[in-house]
Formats: C-alpha cells, structure tokens, sequence
C-alpha cells in the first residue's frame, strides 16, 4: 500500500527542508521512498509541488489527481489549486497565510474569499493554522516548513523521537532548538 | 547504506564511482545539479562551459588525455553541441566520455520538448536511459564501459521526473581504471574527408556489434507477467506486453504491477531487434509506452511482427505522462478529487522582489519598443504588467534576431527595437550576434542585462563573474572591452534599480546612427552576498491610491483597502517603486 503526500506553496517558501523531514523520517522507518521535486523556472514565486510517496515498494515519482492521502500547503490559495488531487478521505493541513499571485496584484483577478470554508462546505477535511504566527513565535519565521511538518505529524503514526532524528540530521545545529520549538507548536504540544 | 538521492545526485555519485576525472558542463534545467553534486567530489575537476558545444569538446579533449570525461546539458543544449557530437561518432574515444542530456516533458522550465533520442540515432552514437536513481548511478558506470569497450561517446539521458525525483540507492566505492595513454593516431582523430571516409563504416558496424550487446548484456530486460489480474485491452494478460523505458516505465509498474509482462529497456539507441521478437512470440498485442515521440514504436513497427502494435494511437505526442494518464490509455477508471467551484487565480512564476532586470523593463514597456529576450529569468520580463518582450526563440537569438529584424526593416525598426540577453547567455552564444552587428553594421541597440550569476539555473558562475565553479577566484571576460574589440564604439553601463536612468539611455542610443551596447549592470538579488536595505513602507496618508507602483509588477506590493501595501518579508528596498510615486508615499 502506498500512501501519497502532496506539498504544496509558493516558489521560496521552504518545502525543500519539509520534503526532506518527511523522507528523512520514513526512510529510516524503512519505507520505500520516493520525492519529487520542481527545480527552475516555476520556481520563481510560482505554484510550486513536492509529492512524497511511500510504501512497500514505489515506482511513479509523482502523485496524481484522487491519490493524495495529504495535501500540506504554505499558503491557502495553492491549498484550494490542488484539491483535485485529493483523496476522497484525504486530508488538508495549510497555512492560512494569503500571498497574491501576479493577477491578483496586478486586478486581473480576485483572491477568493474564505477559502477555508469553501474547502469544507466542498466536504474536504482541511485542518487550517496561523503557522506564520507560530514559526515567530519559535523564533524565526522560516520554520512555516516544520510548524507544517508538526501539525502532518499528528495525523502520521510516527513517534515524535523520530522526527526530532529527522530534523537534527536536517537542520544546522545553531538552529536545531527553534526547529524542534516549531515542530511541537506545529503539534499543538508546546 | 541505502540513501534517498535525486536522480541528478545519484548520476554524480556514479559518475564518481566510475573514476570520472574531469566535467565540463553548461547550466540548464533539469540537468544542472549532475555537475553541482560531481563538484563536491574532490577527485572529479567540474567547470562551467560557457556553453555546451565548449563543453563537449572540452570532455572529449580530456578523454583524449586518458581520463574518464563527462558533460552535462539539457536537450536544448544538445543542440548547441551536435556538431562535435556527431564526429566524435566517429573519431571515437581514447578514455571513456560520457554526454550527460535531460529531456523536459511537459516543459517545466524549457522551450520546447524536443525528444533526444533523435540525436542518438541521427549521431549514431549509443544512448542510456535510466528510470529512477539507482539505474542513474548503475547507467553511469555502465555508460563509461560502453565507451571504452566500443570506442564511442555514450549519451546518458535524463529527463525531468528522473533527474528531479529522489529515490533510494546504495552508492559503491570508487574504482578509478589505469589512465590510457594518449597515442597519435591521425587516422582516427583527424577528421579530414580521407580519414572520415575510412571511419563511416566503422561507425556502421559499431551500431551493429551495440545492437548485439544490447540483446544479452542485460541492459535491457524482460519482466514477466507473474499474476494474471483480468484483461488487458479485452485480452487475457498474458497475451498483452508492453515495452518501456524511463520514467514511463515507473507508471506502467505503478497500473499494472507484476500483471502484465513488460520489456523494460535501458538502451534506447540502438534498440535490441532480436529480443523484441522474442518478446512478441505469443503476444496479440504490444503496446509501446514512451514519452515524447514514437521513436521506439517507429523502430517495432519495422520488425514485421504479426502481434497488433500500439503507441501513438493510445497515448499523447505532447506532455509528460503519468499514472492516471497510462491506466486511462488503457481504459481503467481514474478516480480524482473534488474541483471547487470558485475560482482558482492562477500563479504564474515571476521575477522576484528587487530583481535588477525589473527597472530596465519597465523603461522599455514606457518607451513601447520591440524587445528581442532571450533565454533566462529576464523571459519573465514578457509577463504582465511589463510585457516588455516580443520574441524569445533560444539561447543567444535576440542580438542576432534583432540584427536581421533592423537589416530588412531599416530605420523604422532601428529607432524603435531593442535585443536583451543575460550575462550567461551572452557569453553562451550572444557574442557571436553581436559579431555580426559590428561587421554587418545594423544600426542596433542591444542590452546585456548583467546580474553577475547565471539566474534561472540556481546561480552558477560564468565567464564574466570572476569566479569558477567552486566560487574561487577566477579570470573575468571584460564585457565592455570585449564589446569594444568587436567594433562597438558605444558601450555604456547603466544601474537597472535606476529607471530614468535607463529610459535615458536606451532613448538615446536608439536615436544615434551606430550600433550601441547597454550594460544594464545590478546583482542578482537573490546572491548572498547582495546587500539589502530594509523594506520600504508606505505612508497611507500620502498614498493616494492611483495603482502607479503595480505597474513594475513586484510581488512584494498588493492593494489592501485601496491602499498600496508592501510585504516586508518580500523586499529588499530597492525602490524602483519610489521612482513610481508621483507623492512620496513610497
């Protein structure tokens, strides 16, 4: 069986370290792996995606539309972009922080409004947090990426000893205690 | 111990493994990192090319001397580099040289989706395919014994989804072989039409003995159907077989698992003949799954086999495939999620906050003249609100493009149209354009926009930083003197975070009757060592809501409440905006 995890944000945000958490903590659980990422142009304050994949054994390096068992998003309106690929029962853990996109700054278009509403009036599981609020709070607003990772953990079955492995194998050991303090916000442990 | 590697990570480790000794390579999405990770060996001497063809024939230079070589490009850059390419077919090698190229399907960050295989056939030069990262690290080494063993270089190719996904593999030691000794062999290495009319058939036969190798070496392998799971296609699973490769070949184990049988193929130049047969023995049906054009189904097509073929007729020429795509081809239901109703705005990439090539696009949107781009961030500068661009075609094509556009249209397009090419790209192939429009003499202005990186790849160094590869000292291409030795007399550096500035100049060199070039000259503002001043804020009073700083297109600025409002995590005060305000609320 494998299980799909999507992240999802803005070009810049950081869901390099949080796909690299995440795979760090299911290697060494010993799954089969596999982590996809967009390097490039879309980089460039684009919509960007990570797929995490794992399970016994994994072949396609990406996840596809119905798949995602988790959508784990930077920012609100790429949250409400992918729920397509969603599973039926699948679950959404986002950030609730609003970046426009160019047609928005520029009036072309019109950021939604309650999007967190829409998502569940829509009967989408969607679990929504202040990380940026939370990542401050822990001392550097960088950590968006592990305050997520803390919230995903929760509805994972890993023991929180295994993610702290994953994030001191990670994380430059100046910064290691703020990443650790984000994660347990991100649980709503701290 | 087993490791998640990127597939371009896990081809640097095996390029390690196989006792590489030297890379030449040129910046290009998705194959960069292969050279970045190769870099962090210090047993393997990496550079920058200043462009592909320079690379190859700098690996095959250092093949030559008896060390291992390789170079790295993506597709496009292969173009650039066919030429020694497609002799060095037949000079062959001395060393092992190995030519690293990563297709784009689906054109994450290219301009087009050309397949590579065609240059392995038409170059008639063997061509590896790995499909995950263990095969990276594995083809690696493999690719180099080819060489050696049937005295060619071998393409490795790459694309997207394999060189930007991780996967796990267990790295192996080093082996570097005895270095060859170089010896004079004019016959074999000068390509003169008496010596290259005597290697042509070697080449021939080369293809064959490759062919052969191919059948039994277990490069390519069968895998076959081990539980039957319904029909496939309206048939009993054993009678349908698909043969792939690559990534495609992940999505087809991902439908059907271990219930189809599947001829899995690593070489796809040449193709094995004999082992296809094979395979068909017994089969109704046999569908080819590949990406891009119908290469492989072209060459089964040719085989006379009495089984149906498929290929194109089931799957898309365009795009990248994936699981969904390949079981609906194959008429299983697909099951996807909910689509909200509202509205989603789209997010295209942009240029980011403090970008110093956002100054010199707003005066050349104000001035609505013809902008000749290029290939690098700056394309972005053809997405609105500065939608300062009217053609970008491929790396280095503005200065010469423009030449050709002011040599047939004369004055009315001189006075009014403007090339603009990045640093990296310049020194790639803008020098040449702008060759031409010294000798030929079009009255041209062209703009190097110099951020001092290559941008769009993740900051790689190139001939005019002053820095090598590894960031240390190195020498420096003079761009204004260069310019000058080529015949231009007018040369000028202007401060892109400066927009009257470069309005000024570019209305001025458009005017004058002699070709100019423009260095519009700022760091790239994402370099570390860039200096920021801290972000602007707006003084709500003052603000008086008239829009005219959202005409520069930062993303750092929004409207809330009719109010201008800048995010301060996002600039970098660079105050392009300010010189927007006509009331100082910036």
């Amino acid at each position: 069986m494998v299980k799909n995890i999507m992240i999802v944000g803005v070009g810049g945000q950081g869901a390099l370290l949080a796909s690299k958490t995440l795979g760090q903590v299911l290697l060494d659980a010993g799954f089969d792996v596999k982590v996809s990422e967009v390097h490039g142009m879309s980089q460039r304050g684009g919509s960007v995606v990570t797929y995490v994949r794992y399970g016994d054994k994994v072949y396609s390096p990406i996840v596809d539309k119905g798949e995602a068992d988790f959508i784990v998003s930077f920012e609100l309106l790429e949250a409400a972009r992918y729920t397509e690929f969603l599973k039926a029962d699948g679950q959404i853990v986002v950030n609730t922080q609003k970046i426009d996109p160019m047609p928005v700054i520029t009036g072309a278009a019109e950021y939604p409004e309650d999007l967190v509403g829409t998502m569940t009036k829509a009967g989408i599981k969607v679990d929504a947090l202040d990380c940026l609020t939370l990542a401050e709070q822990a001392g550097t607003a960088k950590s968006v990426n592990i305050v997520l990772m803390g919230r995903l953990s929760k509805y994972m079955d890993f023991p929180v000893d295994a993610w702290m492995a994953a994030i001191e194998k990670l994380v430059k050991p100046q910064f290691l205690e703020m990443n650790k303090k984000a994660f347990m916000l991100g649980r709503g442990e701290e | 111990m087993k490791q998640l590697m990127l597939g371009n990570a896990a081809a640097a480790r095996g390029l390690f493994e196989a006792g590489c000794e030297f890379i030449s390579s040129y910046p290009g999405t998705p194959s960069t990192e292969i050279t970045e990770e190769a870099a962090r060996f210090k047993e393997i001497y990496c550079e920058w090319a200043p462009n592909e063809k320079v690379a190859m024939e700098s690996a095959f230079g250092a093949c030559l001397a008896g060390r291992r070589a390789f170079c790295g490009m993506k597709h496009v850059g292969l173009n650039v580099a066919a030429d020694p390419l497609y002799t060095m077919s037949y000079t062959g090698v001395n060393a092992g040289l190995v030519i690293g190229v990563a297709d784009d399907p689906g054109m994450h960050s290219s301009q087009n989706e050309q397949d590579s295989r065609h240059h392995a056939i038409a170059s008639k030069v063997p061509m590896l395919e790995p499909s995950d990262a263990d095969e990276a690290r594995k083809f690696a080494a493999m690719a180099f014994e080819i060489s050696e063993k049937f005295d060619t270089p071998v393409l490795y190719k790459m694309c997207t989804r394999v060189a930007h996904s991780q996967s796990i593999t267990e790295p192996a030691d080093r082996v570097v072989p005895e270095h060859k000794a170089y010896e004079k062999t004019i016959s074999k290495y000068v390509m003169a039409p008496a010596n290259a009319i005597k290697r042509h058939p070697f080449v021939e036969q080369r293809m064959k003995d490759l062919e052969k190798w191919s059948e039994t070496s277990g490069v390519n392998r069968i895998e076959p159907l081990k539980q039957v799971q319904g029909d496939i296609l309206g048939l009993p699973g054993n009678k349908v077989g698909i043969i792939t490769s690559s990534t495609s070949y992940q999505y087809v184990k991902e439908v059907f698992g271990d219930s189809v049988s599947i001829l899995k193929l690593g070489m796809v130049n040449p193709l094995p003949g004999d082992m296809i047969k094979k395979f068909a023995e017994g089969l109704e049906k046999l569908i080819v799954v590949e990406e891009l054009d119908p290469i492989i189904e072209t060459f089964v097509r040719g085989l006379g086999l009495k089984c149906e073929i498929h290929g194109k007729d089931m799957f898309p020429i365009c795009g990248e495939f994936s699981q969904n795509l390949v079981a609906a081809a194959f008429g299983k239901d697909v099951h996807t999620g909910k689509k909200l109703d509202t509205a989603i705005p789209v997010r295209p990439p942009i240029m980011c906050a403090g970008c110093p090539h956002r100054g010199m696009f707003y005066a050349l949107n104000k001035l609505k003249v013809t902008v000749f781009g290029d290939i690098g961030c700056y394309t972005l500068g053809s997405v609105a609100p500065l939608s300062a661009m009217d053609v970008t075609l491929c790396m280095g094509a503005s200065f010469s493009g423009l030449h050709g556009w002011n040599k047939a249209g004369g004055a009315d397009n001189e006075k009014k149209s403007v090339a603009v090419i990045g640093d990296s790209t310049f020194m790639h192939s803008g020098m040449t354009g702008l060759a031409t429009i010294a000798y030929n003499q079009s009255n041209s202005t062209v703009i190097v926009l110099d951020n001092s990186i290559t941008g769009m790849t993740g900051h790689q160094q190139n001939p005019t930083t002053g820095k090598n590869l590894y960031g240390a000292p190195a020498g420096r291409v003079d761009l204004e003197a260069l310019a000058r030795a080529m015949g231009i007399n007018r040369v000028r550096v202007v401060d892109p975070y400066n927009i009257a500035e470069c309005e000024a100049a570019v209305k001025e060199e458009l005017e004058v009757s002699e070709p100019s070039l423009i260095i519009s000259r700022r760091p790239c503002a994402l370099l570390k060592e860039v200096k920021h001043n801290p972000p602007l804020v707006v003084d709500q009073d003052k603000c008086k809501s008239c829009k005219m700083c959202m005409k520069i297109g930062c993303p750092a600025i929004s409207m809330k409440g009719g109010k201008a409002k800048i995010d301060p995590t996002l600039c970098v005060g660079c105050g392009v905006c300010s010189q927007m305000c006509k009331f100082g609320a910036l």
